[in-house]
């Protein structure tokens, strides 16, 4: 659902960020001042500028052990190890969920011990489906809820930018897609109800926040709801997990990204039977098409910069 | 000749009452396979007492769960894992995947 605006800004940022959708590692794009503007990954002009970063991983699906990654482990450590690598400390890492393929106690603290390895000084969590089985959520939140009440959801500040971690996993319905409740939307329209328009916005949530593909569950029912409650705001970036693949959308001044796993890759909207693993890609394309997302904010200018970055 | 057709009838009898008997003692096995999202098939239809076997083929995980809460919910399906439930009463059962909503699926008692 696209809105129309009489800013001609707009179709020209849609039409940008429709041709970025398809391009892959290295790709460093950025928002100012509601124009795309592209540039060569590592421009030293976007590193000099940029106020603080954050990394964003996804998807690491630990427990999973079949084909194409037998062992997600090893590519999270990977996808640690890149991070470690890179010249400028980030702020803090997100996980968006799906740390674990099935809620195990062993699962989750083999990703807590891998990302202990980061050098950072946050990593937060928010789960995903895969995080909730059985136990509504109770084995994640027991370990990485601390601070958090009700539900799980909640929101801080970090250098002028508001960010809100939303939990869209639970209490899903038969036939249905993620799924906020109105307890969660009530908790979102008091957070955001005193902050100026101007403030840039993050959200973070496992599941798409927009109707990407709903035949495979790809999207949440009452987004709308949640998006109508920031729709003030100048800029609002949200960044989501899930479908295990790169795909972007624009629907006024949001911006939403889904971010690769750091263990498998899955098809795109429609393009196989059902959102399963890639189980026929070669062990030697694996590391194309899964990975890390730096995101870059640049004080002042409301512009959040995102870049997309394989493991190999 | 009347003779052969009484012999000959009296072993159809016999036939027909052995097999009646072992149908009765080997119940027929109802299953439903999870492949590619999807239970399958979407609606089986079972007579009461029967046992239903949900297999999971995916390589992804999934919990079968009945809506309303009628019969007992399996634990996490991972792939190849069984889940067995067996319905006593006549009824619709409607169910689907709590990781994977758009999942759904019925059971017809008769």
């Amino acid at each position: 659902m696209n809105e129309r605006h009489d800013d001609d800004r707009v179709p020209q940022r849609r039409r940008f960020l429709e041709c970025m959708a398809w391009a892959g590692a290295g790709t460093f794009w950025m928002m100012k001042g509601g124009i795309a503007q592209a540039a060569a990954l590592g421009g030293a002009d976007a590193a000099a500028d940029a106020t603080f970063r954050f990394v964003q991983i996804s998807d690491s699906h630990v427990g999973f052990h079949l084909a194409p990654n037998p062992d997600p482990v090893a590519t999270l450590r990977e996808t640690v190890a890149h991070i470690n690598a890179q010249p400028q400390r980030p702020d803090f890492i997100v996980h968006t969920g799906d740390l674990t393929h099935l809620s195990k106690p062993e699962q989750f603290d083999t990703v807590k011990q891998v990302l202990s390895e980061a050098r950072v000084d946050q990593v937060f969590f928010i789960p995903g489906e895969h995080d909730v089985i059985g136990d509504n959520g109770k084995a994640f939140f027991d370990r990485f809820g601390s601070g958090v009440s009700g539900g799980g959801w909640h929101s801080f500040d970090h250098r002028g930018v508001h960010f809100i971690a939303l939990v869209n996993v639970l209490n899903l319905q038969a036939g249905g897609l993620g799924f906020l409740g109105t307890e969660q939307l009530a908790w979102l329209k008091q957070d955001v109800a005193g902050l100026s328009a101007s403030m840039p916005i993050v959200v973070f949530a496992h599941m798409p926040m927009w109707s990407l593909y709903p035949q495979w569950g790809w999207g949440t029912q009452d987004s709308a709801q949640a998006l109508a409650l920031l729709k003030r705001f100048g800029s609002v970036t949200v960044l989501n997990g899930h479908i295990h693949q790169i795909q972007q959308t624009v629907e006024g001044r949001v911006t939403f990204h889904t971010a690769r796993s750091t263990a498998y890759p899955q098809p795109a909207p429609g393009q196989g039977p059902a959102p399963g693993p890639l189980k026929d890609l070669p062990a030697a394309q694996l590391r194309k098409h899964i990975g890390l997302r730096d995101v870059y904010h640049r004080q002042g200018q409301d512009a959040i910069a995102v870049t997309d970055i394989a493991l190999a | 000749m009347q003779r052969i057709f009484r012999i000959a009838a009296a072993s159809l009898f016999a036939f027909a009452m052995s097999a009646a008997c072992a149908r009765a003692a080997t119940p027929r096995a109802y299953d439903v396979h999870i492949h590619n999202f999807h239970f399958e098939p979407a609606t089986l239809t079972v007579p009461a007492g029967a046992q239903v076997t949900w297999t999971n083929q995916d390589e992804e995980p999934h919990i079968v769960v009945s809506t309303g809460n009628r019969f007992s919910s399996s634990p996490a399906l991972d792939t190849g894992d069984h889940y067995r439930a067996t319905f006593a009463k006549p009824g619709t059962y409607t169910y689907f995947c709590t990781i994977h909503p758009q999942m759904v699926g019925t059971i017809v008692v008769k």
